[in-house]
């Protein structure tokens, strides 16, 4: 049923028609609406058994779905910015304890200085935390990952939590037609949550286990196994998705005009539709370029990128975070999947903390690199001229 | 198999297992959460678990939490009826770095009995003082010196910060008297909603004192008025363990490394007196002379 609904909507109505048992979360901008929506619904009684619970903090709420979670419940939250760093040591120990908390996160920028815009530094800052990422465009799309993203973290050679990333206000905030999924299609595709193992005083088992140096390196090499094995669920996942849906949203990456692309540019969530535009009317000037849509970020598909861009000699990555002191975080991957090859990296950061990315940028910034004007590595588009002063 | 089985690996005179096993023989079967901490140290050692019943050790601060997402997972399941839901915590644990937790979890009346093991300090790590640790006590991070004696400030007053709560039931134990714990943590469970025990435990090594007089110096505690034993029900008090010719907290503090400084400090006889002080106010706000 097509509606024009808000993202939050989009999220709210996807997760509920996923059949969670237990749903806990703290409100934070601007993923609030997610939460009150899934609220509202639960004081409705449409939500069935679930246990809705509003935490103390966000740190309190991922502490419940570990709980619940390794009870054998099928758990949701959604967050960001702030309050995912606050669940950050939860989260952590989540993905340690293999337990497949499924989260949605409305992307905003870190403090200090405290802005309540987008960008991805928040859930750049838990790359490494064994948690699968994968980021949207729109929210047609976010409406469709729900179910997939239960179905992959849920998945017995997986069994990782795993976070869906929208942008914040961009995204969560828009008004955007939406097909609608009705619950008897997402009750085929998606079975209930059966884990291997479970917190019962039938079968009692301990969670959570410390391990010495005899024991400890197998566990933290079991999660990277995982995640490793995760690249070939996920994509199932994906390709079941277009199949049963009609929709098919690509696979890791989808690649666009690549093969005789002298120039491939790369993006990742809502900046994805804007440099795809570009892309094509630079394209219809004659210029020699091709896109990249990231959707998944964790495991990085650094074959599927490495292919992609196997006959050109420069890519742009549209990035949207930083990590101090190095280049960004998806140039850092992009780097190392093409390390045999001799291309250049241009590395524009735009959009920190909610500024806006205009359609002139995007388009001055891959034609200076096309024309030889911009040199390769992280640089900022969009800064205004200013003094930084050092006292 | 035992719920709190044999293989852990406590140091002799503990207070711990004792505690535990008394609690769980008043529960029955039950889903554990646990803290980091000693109990977590000594029981969870990959391939080793002493446990008989379902248990998880997630993070330092968040037992609370943790048991909360458990009870809802129970109930949404409809799986209630396998048991209650336990938290076995230490003071730190509870009274610092978990007490947002631990305040969440008694806001949303979750129908969870949650257990303080109060050894009086990070025991785990090495003595360094928390929020329970008394005054006095010469810990790694309060050590007495040529100025200061040790703990300057009394302990947190977790029972008063748990009835603030409303919790349905509240009330403190001893290793001492292993049958009250039991009667107490099976007493809790007649009643549904969050509920705060708080089990004064002999830590050995922190304490400074001998395995073999671990029991008699928890005693004391009690016998002392400085531990003082007490039952809330449903915000009333109902029962207390009334002391006959309660002793002179000297009795207690003497037989510890901890306050031995205590004895020959500058401030030590004010602090002395303090603790004298804390000890008679209990004795008249419970009325424990007997």
């Amino acid at each position: 049923m097509m509606k024009v609904v808000r993202g939050f909507y989009a999220v709210a109505y996807s997760v509920k028609l996923c059949r969670p048992d237990v749903i806990c979360a703290y409100p934070i901008t601007p993923q609030s609406e997610i939460v009150e929506n899934i609220a509202q619904m639960y004081a409705n009684g449409e939500l069935g058994n679930c246990e809705y619970i509003t935490a103390e903090s966000e740190f309190g709420a991922a502490s419940i779905l570990v709980g619940a979670s390794a009870t054998g419940a099928r758990t949701y939250t959604a967050t960001c910015s702030q309050g995912l760093i606050l669940m950050s040591e939860v989260l952590w120990n989540a993905a340690g304890m293999r337990l497949p908390i499924v989260l949605t996160i409305a992307n905003r920028s870190l403090s200090a200085p405290l802005s309540i815009w987008n960008d991805h530094q928040d859930s750049m800052a838990m790359r490494d935390a064994g948690i699968i990422q994968m980021y949207v465009e729109n929210n047609q799309e976010v409406h469709d990952m729900m179910p997939q993203a239960f179905k992959i973290a849920e998945n017995h050679k997986v069994m990782l939590p795993m976070m869906v990333c929208m942008d914040g206000y961009k995204l969560t905030h828009a008004y955007e037609p939406v097909d609608l999924l009705n619950q008897e299609m997402v009750d085929e595709f998606l079975p209930p949550y059966d884990p291997p193992v479970k917190m019962t005083t039938k079968d009692p088992y301990t969670f959570g286990s410390y391990a010495t140096p005899a024991s400890y390196m197998e566990f933290r090499a079991a999660v990277y196994n995982a995640m490793e094995r995760s690249k070939k669920i996920i994509e199932d996942v994906y390709k079941e998705w277009a199949e049963v849906s009609g929709r098919n949203w690509g696979g890791h990456i989808v690649a666009e005009n690549c093969e005789d692309a002298d120039v491939c540019v790369m993006a990742m969530g809502s900046l994805v539709g804007l440099v795809r535009e570009v892309v094509k009317e630079l394209r219809g000037e004659g210029k020699k370029v091709g896109f990249i849509k990231i959707r998944t970020f964790r495991p990085f598909p650094a074959e599927e990128i490495a292919k992609a861009v196997d006959n050109c000699q420069k890519i742009i990555v549209f990035e949207r975070s930083l990590s101090m002191g190095s280049d960004a975080p998806v140039t850092l991957d992009v780097k190392s999947a093409i390390h045999k090859k001799a291309i250049d990296v241009y590395s524009p950061v735009v959009g920190l903390g909610g500024r806006d990315v205009p359609h002139k940028l995007v388009k001055s910034t891959i034609e200076e690199v096309i024309e030889n004007k911009a040199k390769p590595g992280t640089y900022f588009k969009g800064l205004k001229d200013y003094e930084e002063v050092i006292v | 198999m035992k719920l709190f089985g044999s293989g852990h690996g406590a140091c002799p005179g503990c207070g711990l297992p004792i505690a535990v096993k008394s609690v769980l023989e008043g529960t029955g079967p039950c889903f554990v959460a646990n803290a980091t901490g000693c109990l977590e140290i000594i029981s969870s050692q990959y391939g080793k678990s002493a446990w008989g019943v379902p248990y998880i050790h997630s993070v330092f601060e968040n037992s609370a939490a943790v048991a909360a997402g458990i009870e809802a997972a129970l109930k949404a399941l409809g799986r209630k009826d396998e048991g209650p839901v336990v938290v076995f915590a230490g003071d730190g644990a509870t009274a610092d770095i978990g007490i947002g937790c631990l305040s969440g979890m008694f806001d949303r009346g979750h129908d969870i009995l949650y257990v303080c093991l109060d050894n009086e300090a990070y025991q785990n790590t090495g003595n360094q003082q928390s929020g329970l640790t008394p005054p006095g006590s010469n810990t790694t991070t309060t050590p007495s010196g040529k100025v200061l004696p040790g703990k300057i400030k009394p302990k947190k007053d977790m029972v008063s910060i748990a009835l603030a709560h409303k919790a349905v039931y509240v009330a403190t134990a001893s290793v001492a008297y292993p049958r009250d714990i039991t009667r107490k943590a099976k007493r809790a469970l007649e009643f549904e909603g969050p509920k705060y025990l708080q089990i004064h435990s002999v830590c050995v090594t922190g304490w400074g004192v001998d395995g073999k007089q671990a029991i008699p110096v928890a005693k004391l505690a009690v016998e002392t008025a400085l531990y003082p034993l007490v039952e809330y029900e449903n915000g009333q008090l109902v029962r207390v363990k009334k002391i006959k010719d309660r002793k002179p907290v000297e009795e207690y503090l003497k037989l510890q490394r901890r306050f031995r400084h205590l004895f020959k400090h500058p401030k030590g006889k004010e602090v002395i007196a303090e603790l004298q002080k804390i000890a008679d106010e209990n004795a008249k706000k419970y009325g424990l002379d007997a």
